[in-house]
């Protein structure tokens, strides 16, 4: 029998795959779970002991996506026959919509301040890494340090300055501050993480660019940018999970117009007992935009989190 | 084309001086090695004069125009990187027209003008190919193609070479060669080897720490060196040093090693103190009629000749003869130098002293 020093035997494959397939399975359960309970009826969702099989129903996104009122008989005959499939199914609970619930808008302060805050933190941290890697910055080490350094305490320990700074400029329960608040707090980890990809683009592209009588602006961005797009999208990803799961700033800072979806979703708790579906299906809904950036950028992430281990 | 000229050119990197004042001039379609160890400033008075490093000092004139503190995109230059440098996410065609897209050429223009390099280049077939997967060859001709499709004032290669493999260097050396001489633009290379150097260049400059050691042509560095580095750099075996104590004055016309007198070209400035003979291999003989002895330690087959390594009271020596002659080791053989060939330096500052035959290369150097 032969031995490879680079090629695993067929038996020890398998036995990663088994340790693979039984890893996944576990940090995927919980998810699934949620994602089951969204479709269950808020009496299965409660059963015990827990039910896996159980016939689906959309009862738990109605309820997310409506206000409702319970229904006396004059109110149900006044409203007539239900209208739409949505509707049959408030009225089979004995309830009647009463309106939208706020979740739409909640969801987009999400969309809006999570992608707003990593696109500034993508424009900002490149330029910051461009200059730090290229140039020579007086006391670059001392600022890469510092700016590195306001990562090292958990940025909720200056929750109470930022609430008193925010609320004297007026910035509370605004989408600008959210959004500036996240990129301050991602900035750290673009610049140095921008940094290690733009060193890696050899500087005689931009010097080849230079003399072939492109500006310095012009080489950075016709030259560098499209090589730096794999560390780009990667570093946007780990910015965008950050700001779009963020939840202690958003229950501090947001209270209404700029409310992210997460300080929202516990709040359907409270609405008509537990409704527990109408929550598992708050917390799918966002997990969704998140789960499809990634899977977009998954080749850019794979190659950017191995980028660099390979000196060529 | 254009003729350029570096005067008094002088670079610090904070209180690093890579390049200390030099001065030389390159001529019109000239194709110019900028030869020297690394980290000798050979690069950086390179780059310097293609703009993407600014002088501490001094000046740089393509075709007579003061261009020491212009970026590289105003110089009209042209510049070949030891890694090449072809952008990664453009395809072969693509490369080759980048400079040429700079400029505002029309697309048919352009299309026209790289077809024709791609041609001279003999890459016509791989125009729309990724250079990724290219050879280093391949990637070479692109990297040139990028550089002479702007048919720009003049070129800089930096170790252009250096990247490719050894068997393939030499076919590269007689192209780039080739191609110079097609276009006669004016070429700067810059090269750490002096083999490469001597081959390929109409005219050299050897530098060592910052300092221009010598400038000309090929044959008059190699045999009449100015400094001990050069003539340590050039040649391999390099020349021969025989380290002696003695005072000579002008019109000396030989020295003496031991209890044996060597006969030297008449010096005409004298010194006093530790000197040195320089004597290149080939210039030395074994010849038993010498009454100067060395011994000999080794012996190097090179197929037509074979080097000859010797011991003698004055230092160790190689000598390169023909190989039919027959070498024993550990015998003691008499060795005598071709009088015409010798130069005599200053131990102390590692100078040449002038004489009657090196004074032509000396003095406009």
């Amino acid at each position: 029998m032969s031995f490879s020093v680079t090629e695993p035997s067929s038996r020890m494959k398998w036995l990663a795959g088994v340790l693979v397939i039984a890893y996944a399975l576990i940090t995927l359960m919980p998810l699934g779970w949620i994602i089951a309970t969204g479709f269950k009826s808020p009496s299965d969702a409660i059963a015990y002991p827990p039910k896996v099989i159980f016939q689906p129903s959309l009862e738990g996104y109605v309820n997310l996506f409506t206000e409702r009122t319970r229904a006396t008989e004059g109110m149900l005959e006044e409203a007539g026959e239900p209208q739409t499939w949505y509707d049959q199914i408030v009225r089979d609970q004995g309830a009647i919509i009463s309106g939208p619930s706020r979740y739409g808008q909640r969801f987009l302060n999400s969309v809006i301040i999570g992608f707003g805050s990593t696109l500034l933190c993508m424009v900002l941290g490149t330029a910051a890494a461009y200059a730090f890697s290229r140039f020579r910055v007086p006391l670059k080490d001392d600022l890469l340090f510092f700016i590195l350094s306001t990562r090292m305490m958990p940025p909720i320990a200056v929750a109470i300055p930022i609430f008193l700074m925010f609320r004297n400029l007026g910035l509370n329960d605004t989408h600008l501050g959210m959004i500036l608040l996240y990129t301050a707090v991602n900035l750290s980890l673009s610049v140095w993480l921008l940094k290690g990809f733009i060193d890696e683009i050899p500087i005689e592209y931009e010097e080849a660019a230079l003399i072939d009588g492109y500006t310095r602006f012009q080489a950075f961005y016709k030259v560098v940018l499209p090589q730096a797009a794999t560390g780009i999208a990667s570093t946007a990803i780990f910015c965008l999970i950050f700001a779009w799961n963020e939840y202690a700033f958003a229950v501090l800072l947001t209270s209404g117009t700029a409310q992210t979806a997460p300080p929202f979703i516990p709040t359907i708790i409270g609405v008509g007992g537990k409704d527990w579906p109408a929550v598992a299906a708050g917390a799918t809904i966002f997990l969704v935009p998140v789960m499809v950036f990634t899977i977009l950028l998954r080749k850019h992430l794979l190659r950017g989190i191995t980028f660099g281990a390979v000196r060529k | 084309m254009a003729q350029i000229k570096i005067e008094n050119l002088r670079k610090d990197f904070g209180s690093f001086n890579a390049v200390k004042s030099s001065t030389f001039t390159i001529e019109d379609g000239e194709f110019f090695m900028l030869l020297g160890p690394s980290g000798c400033g050979k690069t950086t008075t390179l780059r310097m004069m293609a703009g993407l490093e600014l002088p501490t000092s001094g000046s740089i004139y393509i075709d007579g125009e003061e261009v020491s503190q212009k970026p590289a995109s105003q110089r009209d230059i042209a510049f070949v990187f030891q890694m090449f440098a072809l952008y990664p996410h453009m395809n072969v065609g693509k490369n080759i027209s980048y400079p040429l897209i700079s400029q505002g050429m029309p697309k048919a223009a352009v299309k026209k003008k790289v077809a024709e390099v791609a041609e001279i280049l003999g890459i016509a077939d791989i125009l729309n190919r990724p250079v990724g997967g290219l050879s280093g060859g391949d990637r070479q001709r692109v990297a040139l193609g990028r550089a002479i499709v702007r048919e720009p004032k003049a070129f800089f290669m930096d170790e252009p070479l250096g990247a490719l493999d050894a068997e393939f260097r030499e076919h590269m050396a007689q192209e780039l060669r080739a191609l110079h001489d097609r276009m006669g633009a004016t070429t700067v290379y810059v090269t750490h080897d002096q083999l490469e150097a001597m081959q390929m260049g109409d005219k050299i400059v050897v530098m060592n720490h910052g300092v221009v050691e010598q400038f000309g042509v090929p044959q008059e560095i190699y045999d009449w060196p100015a400094t001990k580095f050069v003539a340590n750099f050039l040649g391999s075996p390099p020349m021969n040093f025989l380290d002696f104590h003695a005072m000579v004055g002008k019109g000396t016309d030989s020295v003496t090693l031991g209890e044996t007198a060597f006969a030297i070209p008449s010096l005409l400035k004298g010194a006093n103190g530790d000197l040195c003979l320089g004597v290149r291999p080939e210039h030395v003989t074994l010849d038993d009629a010498s009454t100067y002895k060395g011994r000999v330690v080794a012996a190097e087959y090179l197929g037509t000749t074979q080097i000859v390594t010797l011991d003698t009271p004055n230092g160790r020596v190689k000598a390169r003869v023909a190989s039919s002659d027959k070498v024993t080791s550990d015998t003691q053989v008499g060795l005598s130098f071709d009088a015409r060939t010798v130069t005599i330096f200053d131990n102390d500052n590692g100078r040449a002293l002038v004489s009657k035959a090196n004074e032509g290369v000396l003095n406009n150097g």
